[in-house]
C-alpha cells in the first residue's frame, strides 16, 4: 500500500495511542514514545511493524505516541492512519489485511 | 432458523461510544446484559472509519465475558451503514441495532446485508440478530409491523431523544411525552413475541428520578433498559431481579396449579389470592427471571 499523505488516526487519552504516517523512501522509520516503553516497548513495535507488513506499507515514516493501550487499539490506529494515508476507499478487508 | 440468544436476558444495555479505546476494553466488568457498541451518534463524522477499525479488532480480541455485544450502525439514510455491517459481522457481533427504523421494509434491507455478510465472512445464515429503534411518530405507529418484520429480530427500543424532537415535545423527566409510545409499543412487541426496550435516562444527577422511571417501565412490561452509565446498572437490575416473597409465591402457584389440575380444580386460593390457569404462565416468566438473574435457588 503506497503512502500519499500525511495522516493521522487516534488521541492522546488514556489507553489510546496516536498514529502518524507519513511518505518515506527506504523502508520503514518507526519511532515510538511510550509511558510503558520498558514494559511495552518490544511488544508495541512488533505489533506496528505486523500491522504495516499485513497492509502492505514497505516505505514510511510512523511515529506512535502510546498511552497505554492494548495490541487490539495500536492495530485498529495504525490501520486507520495507514488506510487514510492511502486515501483508501471502499470496502474494507475485514479477516483478510485487516485481522 | 431459531437462534437460541433470541430471548436471552437484556436488563441492560450499556451505550458505549467505539471511537474511545477506554471505554469499550473492559465494559463487562460492570456486568451490563448487553453492551452497544455505538458506530453512529456518539462518533464524530470524522472518526466514522477509525471506530470501524476499533470495533473490529475489540470484537476478535476482548472477551466480553457473556455479555451480548449488540452494534449499532449508522442510519439506512447514510452511506456508511452496508460497511458497518460487514464490520460488525466480520468482527463477530451478537446483534445489530438499526437507528430510525420507520418500516418493516427497513428490517428487511438490514436482514438481507446481514445475510450476504453472513456469507462473505463464514458465519452461519441467522447467526447474527437484529433489533430496531424507532424514533419518529412514523416508527412508533408502525411498531406492529416491525416487530413482525423477521424473524431475526429480537426487539424494539424506544429512542426518546429524536422521537421527542419528531413529537414537537420536549423531555420532561416525568415520562408523560413518552406515555403513548411506551404503550404502543410494549403491546406490539408483546403480540409479536419480541423484547421491548425503554429509552435512556441522561441526568445523571438524578438518580432518584431515574429509579422512579425504571420502575414505570418495569411495571408497563418493558423487558429493559438502555443506559449510558454504569451506575444506573445495579438500579435497573435491583428493579427487574424478583424479590424473594415473589419468588416463593411463584413457586406455590405453579405447583398448586399443576396439581389442582390434576384433580380436576379450576380455581383455588394461595396465601389468599384467587388463582386459576391464568397466572401460570406468569408465575413461570417470574421463576425463569430469577433464574437468569441468577437468584434462583428452587428446583422448578
Amino acid at each position: 500500500m503506497e503512502i500519499k499523505n500525511a495522516a493521522v488516526a487516534g488521541t492522546l487519552e488514556s489507553s489510546d495511542c496516536m498514529v502518524t504516517v507519513e511518505p518515506a523512501a527506504g523502508g520503514i522509520e518507526l519511532e515510538l514514545e511510550s509511558a510503558v516503553m520498558r514494559q511495552y516497548g518490544d511488544r508495541i513495535r512488533e505489533v506496528a511493524m505486523e500491522t504495516l507488513d499485513r497492509l502492505d506499507v514497505r516505505n514510511a515514516r510512523v511515529s506512535i505516541v502510546d498511552k497505554g493501550a492494548l495490541d487490539c487499539t495500536i492495530k485498529a490506529r495504525v490501520e486507520c492512519a495507514v488506510m487514510r494515508a492511502a486515501e483508501h476507499e471502499g470496502r474494507i478487508g475485514w479477516g483478510g489485511v485487516i485481522r | 432458523m431459531s437462534n437460541p440468544d433470541k430471548y436471552r436476558l437484556r436488563r441492560t444495555m450499556m451505550f458505549l461510544n467505539c471511537q474511545k479505546p477506554g471505554l469499550i476494553k473492559d465494559p463487562y466488568i460492570y456486568k451490563p446484559d448487553s453492551v452497544m457498541l455505538d458506530l453512529e451518534d456518539a462518533v464524530a463524522e470524522r472518526e466514522k472509519d477509525a471506530a470501524r477499525y476499533s470495533l473490529y479488532h475489540a470484537l476478535q480480541e476482548i472477551d466480553y465475558r457473556g455479555v451480548e455485544r449488540v452494534v449499532r450502525i449508522n442510519g439506512l439514510d447514510t452511506d456508511l451503514w452496508r460497511e458497518d455491517i460487514r464490520c460488525a459481522v466480520a468482527g463477530g457481533c451478537d446483534s445489530i441495532r438499526i437507528p430510525k427504523t420507520e418500516t418493516a421494509d427497513d428490517v428487511r434491507t438490514v436482514e438481507y446485508a446481514i445475510a450476504e455478510a453472513e456469507r462473505e465472512f463464514g458465519r452461519p445464515v441467522g447467526s447474527v440478530l437484529i433489533m430496531a429503534a424507532l424514533e419518529s411518530a412514523r416508527g412508533v405507529i408502525n411498531a406492529m409491523s416491525i416487530c413482525d418484520s423477521s424473524e431475526r429480530l429480537f426487539g424494539i427500543a424506544l429512542s426518546g431523544g429524536d422521537y421527542s424532537r419528531d413529537l414537537q415535545v420536549s423531555i420532561s423527566g416525568t415520562g408523560v411525552e413518552f406515555m403513548g409510545a411506551r404503550q404502543h409499543m410494549v403491546i406490539a412487541a408483546r403480540a409479536a413475541k419480541v423484547q421491548c426496550f425503554d429509552t435512556v435516562w441522561t441526568n445523571l444527577d438524578d438518580m432518584e428520578g431515574f429509579r422512579r422511571e425504571v420502575e414505570v417501565i418495569h411495571s408497563m412490561g418493558f423487558d429493559g433498559k438502555s443506559i449510558i452509565n454504569p451506575r444506573q446498572i445495579p438500579v435497573v437490575h435491583d428493579i427487574y431481579t424478583p424479590k424473594e416473597k415473589d419468588i416463593v409465591f411463584a413457586e406455590k402457584v405453579v405447583r398448586e396449579i399443576e396439581t389442582k389440575k390434576a384433580q380436576g380444580i379450576g380455581v383455588f386460593t394461595v396465601d389468599g389470592k384467587m388463582i386459576d390457569i391464568a397466572f401460570y404462565d406468569g408465575a413461570r416468566r417470574t421463576i425463569a427471571l430469577a433464574k437468569a438473574s441468577g437468584v434462583y435457588k428452587g428446583d422448578l
